[in-house]
């Protein structure tokens, strides 16, 4: 047992590390590393523009998308090289944010299902942050039960083949930034609603698109509406067959939880640091008991999560698969980072509720975890969704009972709305 | 990156599962939760001659000399069996104070008879109610001769040595007792996990030898405590998997409301929340596990950490293993209560979670100051 490199990846980890110490953007570290949980980073330039730079810089040298295969923009590299290659990025990994939607996640999607030409054409710009893609999956009426979708998309009338699209898709991240987007419709209403739905691949300029962004419970605005009027769009854009949207649907969620041994943000280490100098009437809140018992609380699972990360890197290592251990990641930070945040205000007394740069204790950090955490334990699948995924796949319990499985989707009653 | 047992500690958790199922069935436990008897002993003879007892210990002093990633995974297994032996007091602590303090001559005389389950050893820490700490150990040895009363000291019913911490003219120090000798008196203790017996020793000028630095005691107790956390952690992941697997068979088995209890939500996610507690206590296990074979620096934060991780995942565990079980899981005829009885025994058993808890945040702010 060690956290040891084999040779090889010894010998990819430098090649890596002296890449990046000649090429990163090294006046952006500081500010990067002081970047937390709640606030976007960078603030001495425009954060989209250092993005690109840095996504173009990797892939103009090989070093974009590093497990896609080289025809597409990628290095064509192994799981534990695209995990060495994230862990000598470091802070610089964050300003890939703006591309982790496109390469998570639509990019794996076009590659499964996109013809050999559209790959090649669609592929290299996205690896190398030239075009940045979104994903037009949830909806108001659609959430957790995402196969609820209303917008529709139906055959245009003049013999072209193209398709007309009509509907409303929300909490799309970063769809004011996108270029092109890959969007889940219903095609066919009278079929159970599994059965009924259609995978594209679309321009964001496509005329018939509006974006609004969505004022968030924290006041920032990081995801959108996105409404289709009358939007044509060519059946070559297709991505699967007609009625196959849902396969094509788990493909793209899939790749959602393939990023391993990124870790999740926990909150700790702030909060640790913090109660080390926070003092009291009776020294560092550290020297309370009650804070220590809380403290270690958190501590063990931040480590657990940790080295969680480090058992699926090794099964990496070895080239195995790893289990399904690392479906608690979100479902254990997202929980922590709220009532770490909690706990951090609480230690403020009635200070805590101060959310002013100029007099909030620790920089607002914790008052910024609090009121984003809320997101945390919905967005990409909430609390409810992970613990079902963990108990049906991972324990073998038996689904949930769907009253609505075997009817046509027009038939299945609504809240009505949407 | 190797963070993993290797194949060869694999097979040899593969072979104590087999030696357990075989020889430790929820029958064999029940027979001394209920029986006259204290411990298995068919049982440990058959784990001394598999070279279990004896795998971290070194060949030189009868033991097999496999290493403690190796004890780990027999931990586990020994957990996962709820097994009623006294391996946690003669392995993980006697066996463990000998070889971290003990001299040659202590070694040859006690560690091969650990090893081959023939003796039995203990810890004798706490004189009573509340936290053990070093100002709390008042047991004295004068010109040789121990006095004094410790209590509960896990498996001091049946042991044959105990490693006893006391105050000599120098401090707290560690002193090898042998308690068939002159001056030990026993008493059998009640408590809330018979599987595991505790005992009362009063000791009226036992005779007592020291082992290690005189003086030094206390910091060989937290050294061996540590150690001892680590294995101990192994078998609250092995308790809490097997307690997390009867919940989960429980819950595909009965039948309520026309459906089986595990497509209900509620079961559902308290059995997802059981697997959450149990995977993070035993990827921090594995840490533990890696600092104590490496002989890492890093071993008290270390164990610290998988010490607060395991009792936490197993007092979950058994707990809602009893909830999901219903009514009957609170039957003595089902074996829920065994665990239960268990994972709130070894909860206690080398100090407390709030004592844990306040060791690994002083410790991880020295680590920090050392650091910086």
């Amino acid at each position: 047992m060690n956290f040891d490199d084999t040779p090889q990846e010894a010998a990819f980890r430098a090649e890596v590390r002296a890449w990046i110490d000649a090429n990163a953007p090294k006046h952006l570290e500081a500010e990067l590393s002081q970047a937390t949980f709640g606030n976007s980073g960078l603030s001495s330039e425009d954060p989209i523009a250092a993005a690109k730079a840095w996504q173009k810089k990797k892939a103009d040298a090989g070093w974009a998308c590093l497990h896609w295969p080289k025809e597409y923009g990628g290095r064509g590299a192994t799981p534990i090289e695209r995990v060495i290659w994230g862990q000598e990025e470091g802070v610089y990994g964050s300003l890939g944010g703006l591309f982790i939607i496109g390469h998570g996640m639509c990019g794996p999607t076009v590659m499964a299902w996109a013809s050999e030409e559209q790959k090649r054409k669609l592929l290299p710009p996205l690896a190398a942050g030239e075009e940045v893609w979104c994903q037009l999956f949830s909806e108001p009426a659609g959430g957790s039960d995402l196969a609820g979708l209303r917008t529709r998309a139906e055959p245009a009338n003049d013999g072209t083949g193209d398709w007309i699209i009509r509907g409303q898709k929300i909490w799309t991240s970063g769809a004011q930034n996108s270029d092109y987007g890959i969007l889940i419709t219903r095609t066919d209403p009278d079929v159970p609603k599994h059965k009924g739905l259609t995978m594209f691949w679309l321009s964001m300029k496509t005329p018939g698109i509006e974006i609004r962004p969505i004022k968030q419970a924290n006041g920032q605005s990081g995801f959108n509406e996105v409404f289709f009027t009358d939007v044509r769009i060519p059946d070559a854009q297709r991505l699967g067959a007609v009625g196959q949207g849902w396969a094509v649907s788990l493909t793209t969620l899939m790749n959602e939880r393939l990023s391993i041994g990124s870790g999740m943000p926990t909150g700790f280490p702030e909060l640790f640091d913090y109660c080390l100098n926070l003092q009291t009437e009776d020294g560092p809140a550290a020297d309370n008991p009650m804070v220590r018992s809380r403290l270690a609380q958190y501590a063990v699972r931040a480590s657990g999560l940790k080295y969680t990360g480090m058992r699926a890197i090794s099964a990496l290592s070895k080239g195995e698969t790893p289990g399904p251990e690392n479906s608690i990641g979100k479902l254990v930070a997202g929980a922590s980072m709220q009532e770490l945040a909690m706990f951090a205000l609480d230690l403020q007394g009635q200070a805590g509720v101060i959310n002013d740069p100029a007099h909030a204790e620790a920089a607002q950090k914790f008052q910024a975890m609090l009121l984003r955490s809320p997101a945390t334990r919905v967005e990409g699948g909430t609390d409810e969704i992970l613990r079902n995924i963990i108990a049906e796949r991972v324990l073998g319990l038996p689904g949930d009972i769907r009253v609505d499985k075997d009817v046509p989707f027009k038939d299945i009653p609504t809240s009505g709305r949407g | 990156m190797n963070f993993d047992f290797s194949d060869e500690q694999k097979q040899l958790r593969e072979e104590a599962r087999k030696f357990l199922a075989a020889r430790c069935s929820p029958s064999a436990v029940r027979a001394i939760l209920e029986g006259p008897e204290p411990f298995d002993r068919e049982l440990w003879k058959g784990l001394g001659e598999m070279g279990f007892l004896g795998a971290a210990i070194p060949e030189a002093f009868g033991g097999v000399g496999l290493g403690h990633l190796e004890l780990c995974v027999i931990a586990e297994e020994l957990g996962r069996a709820n097994a009623p032996v006294p391996m946690a007091s003669s392995i993980y602590l006697a066996a463990e104070a000998l070889m971290v303090a003990g001299s040659d001559a202590q070694k040859a005389a006690w560690l091969p008879k650990l090893a081959s389950g023939a003796a039995i050893g203990t810890l004798a820490l706490g004189e009573g109610v509340g936290r053990v700490t070093e100002r709390a150990i008042r047991a004295p040895v004068a010109n040789g001769k121990l006095t004094g009363v410790k209590m509960p000291v896990a498996d001091g019913d049946v042991a044959d040595l105990a490693v006893v911490a006391a105050r000599g003219p120098e401090g707290v120090s560690l002193y090898l007792v042998d308690l068939s000798g002159p001056g030990v008196a026993r008493e059998v203790l009640e408590t809330i996990d018979p599987t595991r017996s505790q005992a009362c020793l009063t000791f009226d000028g036992a005779p007592a030898e020291l082992l290690g630095e005189a003086g030094q005691g206390w910091r060989i107790v937290s050294d061996v405590l540590d150690r001892a956390a680590v294995l101990m952690a192994f078998e609250q992941v092995g308790g809490s998997d097997r307690a997390l697997e009867m919940a989960r068979d429980y819950a595909l088995e009965r039948m309520a409301f026309g459906r089986q209890i595990g497509s209900f939500q509620a079961i559902k996610h308290m059995l997802a929340d059981m697997y959450v507690a149990a995977t993070l206590a035993r990827s921090n296990a594995y840490y533990g596990a890696w600092a104590l074979s490496t002989g890492s620096a890093e071993l008290p934060v270390a164990a610290a950490t998988a010490r607060v991780s395991a009792t936490q995942a197993y007092q979950h565990c058994a707990k809602n293993n009893i909830q999901v079980h219903g009514g009957m899981g609170f039957t003595w005829a089902f074996d829920c209560h065994l665990f239960y009885r268990r994972a709130n025994g070894l909860a206690l058993a080398l100090g407390s979670l709030t004592t844990w808890e306040d060791l690994l945040i002083e410790r991880m702010r020295r680590r920090n100051v050392v650091a910086a």
